[in-house]
């Protein structure tokens, strides 16, 4: 065999970078085609709601989102009590389960003792990974009742003639209602963020760290110079993320937010969020507005949401700014 | 351990095709529609299957939903507790026919009151489900119960959050008892509970409020009372007796309605029989006049004819009450138009 002459070389060489070039732009546009399918979904999903609420919208416009009523019978839909509910108790589960999610993090990246860290680390995600109705039939049949029967009543009795403060903790301890459904969010959220916390406080080099303690500085001194400033995008990324579970979370919160569509000052009482109102009428509601507002309401449950996404980006884009990260 | 899952996995792959082309041999029947008789259904359906080899699907997917289905003709037949009124059994051509009866029992958790103790009237009734009487010693209640003792405790009124036709027939009752718990709550399968309401997600969920809460009022099935060991109230019927909820109770308010209407649907609520239970109701199915596939139509009329004829027992171990033989046979007719 003779050696191939330079030019077929070349053409050989050509013949196998224009293959390379197929290959390429075929990778490219399957996964174009690819992210396209969300993007197509999440279009697909807009329109179709608001083709399905169009009746309502047309009737109640705008006023739809600030109307508080919400009656079958009269055929009259306001989705206020739903957001009232639906943002009040995934902001109330946030303050409980962001410094519980924090002290985890912290432990586990900070204090805890190494053969420690891998089983609670475990017990963690699998907190994570038990399905919602689990949480909402423990928390109807045991955690609600032991709140109305050793919680409620103390409460009462400790905050009850505070002025303004008072008014939250009102009403006959009935065990059910927005603080126990904010209490059950708050349990099932903490998991999500406390591994995302945890997960970015690793990311922290150790020499950073190791200066900060060799200069002396306390254990909370390093977590808040150095661990918090360098993990602040992923923080804000896991309470987005638990924000994000809380605010659509249906079925624990169905069963124990205690479903009255209407809103009451005291968080003892029973309210609605917008995912409960829509797993409880669904499945009966009758064909018109009722079904066309239960539309109407998912699709201002959407819009919610994406506006939580589109802060939570806004805060990052802000603090990695600062930080020059 | 993969292998064995693969091979596991295959399996019952195996099993499941086997059961299709099994189940595809005879004609297999599919309804859907109300929740409340589902467990009669599958357990009919069952024994049917046993008896006949025949297999029926049923898809508890609510009421409104069962009427959806059969008028889109997706299913062989609809099953719905709020019947189907007669113009539009006319329009769409489809025969309505009931199945199986229960009731609706009122259900207390009052301290120091005993299981059918406490007596109520319909209209005292609808005045504690509409609101307007918030406490358990209030004069209206007292007045019906002379030597209970009753509480001072606020009443916490629970009800279905989900739309169902046990909140139907309930709210229905009141209705008929009082303009003002029409006019305030009204009538239906979701309707506007006052503020001292709370609600529970299905019979279970109601169930378990009322046992959890103190001073707690609320309405379930007569079967699901009775599973959980439930504390009744006695309520007044039309003839002005107080009466306990059972099965016989039910079955007495069926014997005086009158089954010979179109659709087969009298209203059973507030029967004036001496013994009638007031909050009893029917669930009914629904079937095209003539359907697309012959053989379907006629597995509809056998699986209800034999459930019917067979099935009473099954029906009465379940917590439901099964039809009077007479309007069983009035059914048998009815269905006859079903081709």
């Amino acid at each position: 065999m003779s050696e191939p002459s330079a030019p077929a070389g070349i053409d050989l060489h050509a013949k196998q970078v224009g293959r390379f070039r197929l290959q390429d732009k075929f990778f490219h546009y399957s996964t174009q085609f690819f992210a396209f399918i969300v993007l197509a979904a999440l279009v697909g999903i807009l329109v179709s709601l608001t083709i399905e609420a169009w009746p309502t919208l047309k009737v109640f416009g705008p006023a739809f989102l600030w109307t508080n009523i919400w009656s079958v019978p009269d055929d009259q839909y306001g989705a206020l009590a739903a957001i009232y509910g639906t943002v009040v108790t995934s902001v109330l589960a946030l303050l409980i389960a962001v410094p519980i999610s924090f002290g985890i993090a912290l432990f586990l990246t900070e204090t805890c003792p190494l053969w420690l860290r891998r089983p609670l680390g475990t017990a963690i995600e699998l907190l994570a990974g038990i399905p919602s109705i689990v949480y909402g039939i423990w928390g109807l049949f045991v955690f609600a009742p032991l709140f109305a029967e050793y919680i409620q009543p103390p409460l009462q009795e400790l905050l009850g003639d505070v002025p303004v403060i008072g008014d939250w903790f009102s009403g006959p301890p009935i065990g059910v209602g927005i603080l126990t459904a904010s209490i059950v969010l708050a349990l099932m959220v903490t998991p999500f963020i406390a591994s995302v916390m945890r997960d970015v406080f690793e990311t922290v080099p150790d020499v950073l760290k190791e200066s900060a303690y060799g200069v002396g500085c306390t254990t909370w001194e390093v977590v808040r110079n150095v661990v918090l400033p360098y993990t602040r995008v992923g923080v804000i990324g896991g309470i987005m993320l638990g924000l994000g579970r809380a605010l659509g979370e249906t079925m624990a919160v169905t069963f124990v937010i205690g479903n009255a569509n209407r809103i009451n000052g005291s968080l003892f009482a029973p309210g609605t969020s917008i995912a409960s109102t829509l797993a409880n009428e669904f499945g009966e509601a009758d064909p018109g507005l009722h079904i066309a507002s239960l539309f109407a309401l998912g699709l201002v449950l959407f819009i919610l949401t994406f506006i939580v996404l589109a802060i939570s980006r806004w805060l990052i884009s802000r603090s990695m700014g600062t930080e020059g990260l | 351990m993969r292998t064995l899952n693969k091979l596991a996995q295959g399996t019952l792959a195996a099993a499941m095709g086997l059961a299709f082309s099994v189940g595809a041999l005879a004609a297999d029947i599919t309804g859907a529609g109300a929740t409340f008789p589902y467990a009669v259904y599958t357990k009919w359906a069952e024994a049917y299957k046993a008896a006949t080899g025949n297999q029926v699907n049923y898809q508890g997917i609510g009421s409104s939903g069962g009427v959806k289905q059969i008028k889109a003709k997706t299913v062989d037949f609809g099953g719905t507790d709020a019947p189907v009124k007669e113009a539009d059994l006319d329009a769409a051509k489809l025969v309505q026919v009931p199945t199986v009866m229960g009731g609706v029992t009122i259900v207390v958790n009052v301290p120091g009151v005993e299981s059918g103790k406490l007596k109520l009237d319909g209209v005292t009734a609808a005045d504690i489900f509409r609101g307007a009487i918030t406490k358990w010693n209030a004069p209206a209640i007292a007045k019906l119960n002379p030597g209970v003792a009753l509480p001072d405790m606020a009443i916490t009124v629970s009800h279905r959050s989900d739309g169902s036709g046990t909140t139907y027939a309930f709210t229905n009752y009141l209705a008929k008892q009082s303009m003002a718990f029409k006019r305030d709550v009204g009538a239906g399968n979701t309707v506007n509970w006052p503020a001292n309401a709370v609600g529970g997600k299905g019979n279970p969920g109601v169930a378990a409020n009322v046992q959890k809460i103190k001073g707690a009022i609320g309405y379930v099935d007569i079967a699901d009372a009775m599973k959980n060991n439930m504390t009744f109230a006695a309520l007044k019927n039309k003839a002005g007796n107080y009466i306990l909820p059972s099965q016989q109770s039910v079955a007495d308010a069926a014997a005086g309605a009158d089954f010979k209407v179109k659709g087969m649907a009298p209203d059973l609520l507030d029967q004036s029989h001496k013994n009638a239970w007031p909050i009893t109701t029917a669930t009914y199915v629904l079937a095209y006049e003539k359907g697309s596939d012959a053989a379907k139509q006629k597995g509809v009329v056998d699986f209800f004819a034999w459930s019917l004829n067979n099935g009473q027992k099954m029906a009465a171990d379940l917590g439901f009450v099964a039809l009077p033989p007479n309007v069983v046979k009035m059914v048998e007719t009815e269905m006859k138009n079903i081709k």
